[in-house]
């Protein structure tokens, strides 16, 4: 048994640190499709790592809506605007100094903070939750803001229809 | 009780939103300040089930303001793509530093 877990655990590290060098690819590659490309492979990673803390429904949910819905519309947006064929414009603004110094002075300051202080842990339970427990409180104490959810659901979909549609006012009213 | 120490959890998704905001704050093309975002929101979705995982009394509240999270991505997202998708319509460019007509 203690076999399995130190397995796990090393399974989480390696995770975290696939996950990190498919952020920087995302951020750092040239190619806008091989960045869309990390973006869906380091969610994956994302989703194992929500598997080691038992959060399985969440995984499903992770691999489903992020990798499934968003990155297609990403790949879709990517085809429909930028020709590949460009691959040599310059993707960087010529801000990157000020960004990375800024960001490790950031980086710096919160990891000093997380490390000091004392957080309040319990004593977690080994059960995980199930999607019952999940769907309960979606519906029972968390209905209110379930219910926004949805209303913002919509609203984005109409509006993303709106915007991207073509303009053809000038014709047939 | 999984052996990671919450700290090590926290320091990872410190990392993660560090690079999305490096890449939000450096990239020119549109459709990479929008990935980056993705990876920022990312980064606050292990940060909520860690805490949730960890200290929180009743464990389900991360997960499902995870799900909140997720959903406010997506939405995001399509948006956030339409608004490209007709810009480039107008204007033939995806890249910030062309968009320059309220600039004086």
């Amino acid at each position: 048994m203690p076999v399995l877990e130190i397995a796990v655990k090393f399974g989480i590290y390696a995770a975290m640190g696939t996950v990190l060098i498919f952020a920087l690819g995302v951020v750092t590659l040239r190619n806008l499709f091989h960045c869309a490309l990390c973006l869906a492979a380091a969610l994956i990673g994302t989703a194992v790592i929500y598997l080691g803390l038992r959060a399985d429904f969440l995984a499903g949910i992770q691999i489903l809506l992020y990798v499934g819905a968003v990155v297609t519309l990403v790949i879709f947006a990517i085809m429909l605007t930028e020709h590949l064929a460009g691959k040599t414009v310059r993707q960087n603004n010529s801000q990157s100094l000020p960004a990375v110094i800024g960001l490790a002075a950031f980086v710096a300051i919160l990891a000093a903070l997380i490390v000091k202080t004392p957080w309040p842990l319990q004593a977690a339970s080994h059960a995980k939750i199930s999607v019952m427990e999940i769907g309960q409180a979606l519906m029972g104490t968390y209905v209110f803001p379930f219910e926004v959810i949805s209303v913002i659901l919509i609203a984005a979909l109409i509006g993303a229809v709106v915007i991207a549609k073509k303009d053809n006012s000038g014709e047939q009213s | 009780m999984i052996g990671i120490p919450l700290t090590h959890i926290l320091i990872f998704s410190l990392l993660l939103f560090a690079i999305g905001i490096y890449g939000a704050l450096v990239r020119r093309n549109i459709i990479g300040i929008l990935i980056s975002i993705e990876l920022i929101l990312n980064a606050a979705n292990i940060n909520l089930i860690a805490f949730s995982k960890y200290t929180s009394p009743s464990p389900e509240m991360g997960q499902i303001f995870a799900i909140f999270v997720i959903a406010i991505a997506a939405t995001s997202a399509a948006v956030g793509l339409a608004i490209v998708l007709a810009l480039y319509r107008v204007r033939k460019t995806v890249y910030t530093d062309e968009v320059n007509l309220l600039k004086w």
